[in-house]
């Protein structure tokens, strides 16, 4: 793997095997079907150096997973983790506890954070092993699949 | 996530130091350790992460599903868990992988190796050992550092991801070989990465020798897997360096599991002598002969001699072993000829079969029972981490007592220390860490 070439990136990351764990990686499937040309799509596990190798060079990137915040199932965060830090409790762990977080911020500390770096957080309900997502996760993943198909629209037609 | 708390002391005598979740850690666990009069009269390793059931949902399965299933019990170690389960099935079935095909098995290990190692040496341990509350911090102050380890774990990850198929959870390894082989092009594309690898971890033993020490010497049973030729990966016989001398096949009648109440985890022991270590240490003092040059002399230069039992040093050891990864890597690439074949025949016949393989933990043993359809009966897998566990307990009760007089946070920290000397692997040793000391 390598670092980016494209401008724009999309990162989904999930568990496709703990339920609504998948929901960033189902956003990521929707707007690899409909081939956005002019964005590179990733489906990633979550495990830090790949991220941080995946983002590296990139101008825009759009990381999309799933949140334990307490919030009604299917609510969808926004955070603009390159001006302010994540709040790590939230994000499910990854191996070695080296995974988005700490990806983010020691980028920021070795000065690699790409200078557009916005994470959604879709909020699941059910992260117990096995396959499908929970009906408002699901809503969400159409639902945000959709608004950065927009995004990136407009960020390609009014770059930044 | 580290929430560390420290239990009031009732007297001046009496102490408990607790750790709720350890940090820098794979998995959920903690640590418990009562202290009454300055003595350590009970130490926990707690390992709370749920137990995964995997050798239960096995049984039913085909042989052929195994190291896909199998390697999902770790993200950090999949080849390993793939490498013992097909070496079980093989010997079951009566065949053994030779020439390229086996090459090819020891060089995605040392992706692995590189991967793993690379990782906790510089993300995981170091931070500890600079007093970093993690690499985060330790970045601030030593970019370029960081920047050479991750570099040094994308060589092995291009490893895993050219003969794995993908970097997690990797796809392309089946008993009998593989389902695709590289061409000698496809290898040679890793050879030039390898290469400032192979610099990069000599650089990386220099600066874990260059770290302070604490002086820690125990007299350990170590266990390894021993080859007649080679650094141990995927075969030879387990030995000890206490005259255990046996086949794989052999382990249950020498080692026994044991349930514990404030552990998922199984505890594993040697009968008659008891606790053991395994692991990169292990490996280095039953080893070292059998190093490459290069990686001794890189040893000798650490200050290091063909025995070091002091569990601190574990990371010189590993990244000895991750220079010796990158060189065993690059003779691999520079002998290899494409196999005919990308795998061998497999005869399926009812039949027990053992295969015990160098996780980069320590030893990992596998046992199927299959039928005549080759349908798994039962299945018994024993991790590097399980086994490390009773070891571990015994480290903080020597060590305890020695910094007792540290301020409470301060003791904490150097007791996770000394958990991280052995990477545990709590996920996979979950059958399988939080701090809690207790003075009283």
């Amino acid at each position: 793997m390598s670092a980016s070439t494209s401008r724009i990136l999309i990162i989904g990351i999930g568990n496709a095997y703990r339920h609504d764990d998948a929901a960033g990686l189902q956003v990521a499937r929707r707007l690899k079907e409909q081939a956005l040309s002019s964005c590179e799509v990733h489906e990633q596990v979550g495990e830090g150096t790949a991220l941080m190798d995946l983002w590296k060079g990139a101008e825009r990137v759009f990381v999309v997973d799933a949140v334990q915040s307490g919030a009604v199932a299917g609510a969808i965060q926004r955070f603009n983790a390159s001006q302010q830090p994540l709040p790590a409790p939230i994000f499910r762990d990854s191996t070695h506890t080296f995974g988005l977080i700490e990806a983010v911020e020691l980028s920021r500390a070795l000065k690699q954070l790409p200078s557009n770096l916005v994470i959604y957080g879709i909020e699941g309900q059910n992260f117990e092993a096995g396959t499908g997502l929970s009906p408002a996760v699901l809503g969400a993943v159409n639902d945000l699949a959709e608004k950065l198909r927009q995004e990136v629209k407009v960020e390609v037609a009014f770059p930044l | 996530m580290l929430s560390r708390s420290a239990g009031k002391a009732n007297s001046m005598k009496s102490k408990i130091i607790k750790v709720d979740y350890l940090a820098r850690v794979e998995g959920e666990g903690g640590l418990y350790i009562k202290v009454r009069d300055n003595r350590v009269v009970d130490v926990k390793l707690k390992i709370f992460e749920p137990p995964r059931f995997f050798e239960a949902f096995l049984r039913g399965r085909n042989f052929a599903e195994v190291p896909d299933i199998t390697a999902r019990i770790c993200g950090i170690c999949p080849i390993a868990y793939q490498m013992s389960a097909v070496h079980a099935m093989e010997d079951a079935f009566g065949i053994k992988v030779n020439g390229q095909l086996r090459a090819l098995r020891r060089l995605i290990y040392c992706g692995e190796w590189i991967e793993s190692h690379t990782l906790h040496v510089y993300m995981l341990h170091a931070p500890d050992f600079l007093g970093y509350q993690d690499a985060i911090q330790m970045a601030k102050d030593h970019g370029s550092v960081v920047q050479r380890g991750l570099q040094l774990k994308k060589a092995g990850n291009a490893i895993v991801t050219l003969l794995g198929g993908r970097e997690i959870h990797p796809i392309n390894v089946r008993v009998g070989g593989f389902y695709k082989v590289p061409s000698r092009s496809e290898l040679a594309t890793l050879a030039e990465r390898l290469k400032w690898a192979r610099d990069a971890a000599l650089e990386t033993v220099r600066w874990a020798a260059s770290m302070p020490f604490p002086d820690f010497e125990q007299d350990y049973l170590f266990v390894a897997l021993r080859h007649p030729d080679e650094y141990p990966f995927n075969e030879g016989r387990l030995v000890s360096n206490r005259g255990l001398d046996i086949a794989v096949g052999e382990y249950e009648s020498n080692f026994v599991e044991e349930q514990v109440e404030h552990s998922h985890a199984l505890h594993s022991v040697l009968k008659q002598q008891g606790p053991y270590f395994v692991g990169p240490m292990a490996r280095y003092n039953l080893n070292f002969d059998r190093l490459s040059p290069l990686a001794q002399e890189a040893a000798r230069e650490a200050g290091l001699t063909s025995a070091c039992c002091n569990p601190f040093k574990s990371i010189i050891m590993r990244s000895i072993e991750i220079l010796y990864a990158c060189d065993e890597a690059l003779r691999i690439i520079a002998q290899y000829e494409p196999p005919e074949r990308p795998a061998i025949d497999v005869p399926v016949r009812a039949a027990s079969g053992y295969g015990c393989t160098e996780a980069p933990r320590g030893i990992l043993y596998h046992r199927y029972r299959v039928d005549e359809q080759g349908t798994i009966l039962d299945a018994k897998i024993v991790p590097p981490t399980s086994q490390n566990q009773r070891v571990i307990e015994q480290d903080l009760a020597q060590f305890v007592p020695k910094f007792l007089a540290l301020p409470e946070a301060e003791l904490g920290w150097r007791c996770e220390q000394a958990v991280r000397n052995y990477d545990p692997c709590i996920s996979c040793a979950t059958h399988f860490l939080k701090l809690e000391i207790d003075r009283g």
